[in-house]
């Protein structure tokens, strides 16, 4: 394992931040940690980078337990949401920076910066100042400079959070490239499910300062281990203890003894994609996820009284007592 | 309306520039007028005088300990405040304020007791052969205590505003303390001190009260300008009193003028 937390807690003041946090990411993989704000995972992500220290655990980098390493000697390379950019240094000031921090040669030091910021498309830019460059541009400034120096690891928090929906693709779809390249052990943080999904091979889910479940992104969404997970990583609805995605909602137009009877509130167009949003006899609203094809053949109208008939349900906790019950 | 508040707009330049002029342009002008009425040899001549050239040293040496000190001391200190919690923080904060709050005068009386012959410190330094009072060092002293507070006043909210994170990215890049302190963080508050060294400097030059009550006043031994200025003012020697006032401006004058000219050298 690359890295491995074990058992870490971590409090600011009355707030639990971490609360027996174990987690380990193989080597060479794309980790990401996802999760709600306030959930621990920049803690979790700081306190591997050494810029959190932690109230009990330990933290391993490549074997070696680096919990009482202060930062500047783990080896990790770290990417903030906001760049951090050295505002007085030049992109080459900046990109060049922990190399000078070693005292590699003027002549070393040149040709590598000039490499990274081929890497990551910069160059040309190299005499620029931070706040001559875009938001993305920035960033990918400060992903050459944490890459400079070679990590053993490298951390991003929530490194796409400050920028437009547009350049956060690009940069999401030009990260995962530059993973298959480098193959550095990389962990990110994000808020954003779908960015998660997309990007990394693995991701742990965390809620409340607690690891609620790790996996592959098609582990998480076919086999969540709790409520929590399920709705975090796509749509849910709750029909009582059970848990069903709009996808797996089928309407049809008659009834039999599986299906519950519903009326059609609101039909929304997304493209493709229509959202159907319905009301059952006990109140409850829930909508289910059909095609554009399937919405023409059933004829749906508003007001309609139709017939839902839920695929594939979970129940997490006091399920069986549910089913029992039923 | 676009009538009314051009009026408007005008009216409030007319009011602040009347009060500059009234009030700043209008007294400092006169001193330049006063000083060259009689042509350029009467201010020189009580400039170059013996008593004058002491008065020009002792002040550039009063600034060259003075203003190194505080601009340490005062930048050590804004790191503390603002990038250490702890508490001592709020006494640590009040306490610098003090020169603000305290007349010149009494800073002089307080070193008076301190290191007078019936002070504290006085008899045990004196046995040792240092002569505080009536001399350089309790001068020194004096203005140290008058400027302690504006490299600090001036640095913090700067360091409050760079926040962190390019302090914990220097970290991640393998940066010890020290290095991210020159590398990082000083740079990134240049300006703030800066500006702290310009006002420390400017009031150094300038202090009167404090440095008058322990200098003793002995005319070629502990005058500083803004003494001598005084002494001439007394002894009716105008000239003298306003080539000296006019040279101790151009002196403050010039540290503002020495940081444009860096900041705009740098901005281009």
């Amino acid at each position: 394992m690359a890295i491995s937390v074990e058992g870490a807690h971590k409090r600011f003041g009355d707030f639990q931040a971490l609360d027996n946090v174990s987690i380990n990411v193989p080597d060479g993989s794309l980790t990401a940690l996802l999760g709600p704000s306030g959930s621990g995972k920049s803690t979790l992500l700081r306190a591997i980078a050494g810029l959190e220290t932690l109230d009990a655990g330990e933290v391993k980098i490549n074997g070696e337990d680096a919990t009482a390493k202060p930062a500047q000697k783990r080896g990790v390379g770290f990417v903030f949401q906001h760049y951090a950019a050295f505002k007085h240094m030049t992109v080459f000031g900046n990109v060049g920076f922990g190399l000078r921090i070693r005292k590699w040669s003027k002549p070393q030091i040149e040709e590598r910066v000039h490499e990274l910021l081929r890497l990551v498309q910069l160059d040309g830019l190299a005499d620029r100042y931070p706040s001559q460059l875009s938001g993305g541009q920035r960033q990918r400034m400060a992903l050459a400079r944490a890459l400079a120096v070679e990590p053993q690891v490298l951390l991003l928090d929530e490194p796409f959070g400050a920028l437009d929906a547009k350049v956060r693709k690009d940069l999401r779809a030009w990260l995962r490239r530059l993973h298959d390249e480098m193959h550095v052990t990389t962990i990110f943080v994000t808020h954003d499910q779908e960015e998660a999904m997309d990007v990394a091979e693995q991701l742990v889910v965390m809620n409340q300062g607690r690891v609620e479940q790790s996996g592959s992104a098609d582990d998480l969404y076919d086999h969540p281990a709790n409520e929590f997970v399920m709705s975090f990583v796509g749509e849910v609805n709750r029909l009582g203890e059970h848990f069903v995605r709009p996808h797996d909602m089928e309407v049809v137009l008659d009834s039999d003894e599986r299906t519950e009877e519903a009326m059609v509130q609101r039909i929304v167009a997304l493209g493709f994609e229509i959202r159907v949003e319905l009301l059952l006899g006990d109140g409850t609203q829930v909508w289910a996820q059909l095609t554009r094809t399937e919405l023409q053949k059933l004829e749906l109208r508003e007001g309609q009284i139709v017939y839902l008939k839920p695929g594939q349900t979970k129940s997490f906790s006091g399920s069986a007592k549910v089913v029992a019950a039923a | 309306m676009a009538g009314s508040s051009r009026t408007s707009r005008l009216s409030l330049r007319a009011v602040a520039l009347g009060y500059l002029g009234a009030l700043l342009i209008a007294p400092v002008g006169m001193i330049f007028y006063k000083t060259f009425e009689d042509g350029l040899a009467p201010p020189l001549e009580a400039i170059t005088s013996p008593e004058g050239l002491h008065a020009l040293q002792l002040t550039l040496l009063m600034v060259a300990v003075a203003v190194p000190l505080n601009t340490v001391f005062g930048v050590g200190c804004a790191l503390l405040l603002v990038r250490h919690r702890w508490w001592g923080n709020r006494l640590v904060d009040a306490i610098i304020n003090l020169p603000f709050a305290v007349s010149p005068v009494v800073v002089g009386l307080a070193l008076f007791l301190l290191y007078g012959t019936d002070g504290w410190f006085g008899p045990l330094l004196a046995e040792n052969g240092l002569k505080v009072l009536f001399s350089t060092p309790g001068m020194i002293l004096a203005s140290i205590f008058v400027s302690l507070p504006f490299v600090v006043r001036e640095t913090v909210p700067v360091l409050q505003e760079i926040g962190t994170e390019q302090e914990q990215a220097a970290s991640t890049l393998g940066a010890n303390a020290w290095q991210t302190f020159w590398r990082v963080t000083l740079p990134a508050i240049r300006w703030g001190v800066g500006y702290g060294v310009v006002l420390t400097t400017a009031r150094v030059l300038g202090e009167f009260g404090a440095v008058s009550v322990v200098s003793g006043e002995i005319s070629g031994q502990t005058e500083t300008l803004p003494l001598f200025v005084s002494q001439q003012f007394e002894q009716f020697n105008l000239a003298g009193a306003y080539g000296a006032s006019i040279l101790l401006a151009l002196l403050a004058l010039s540290t503002l003028l020495v940081m444009n000219l860096l900041k705009r050298k740098e901005g281009a």
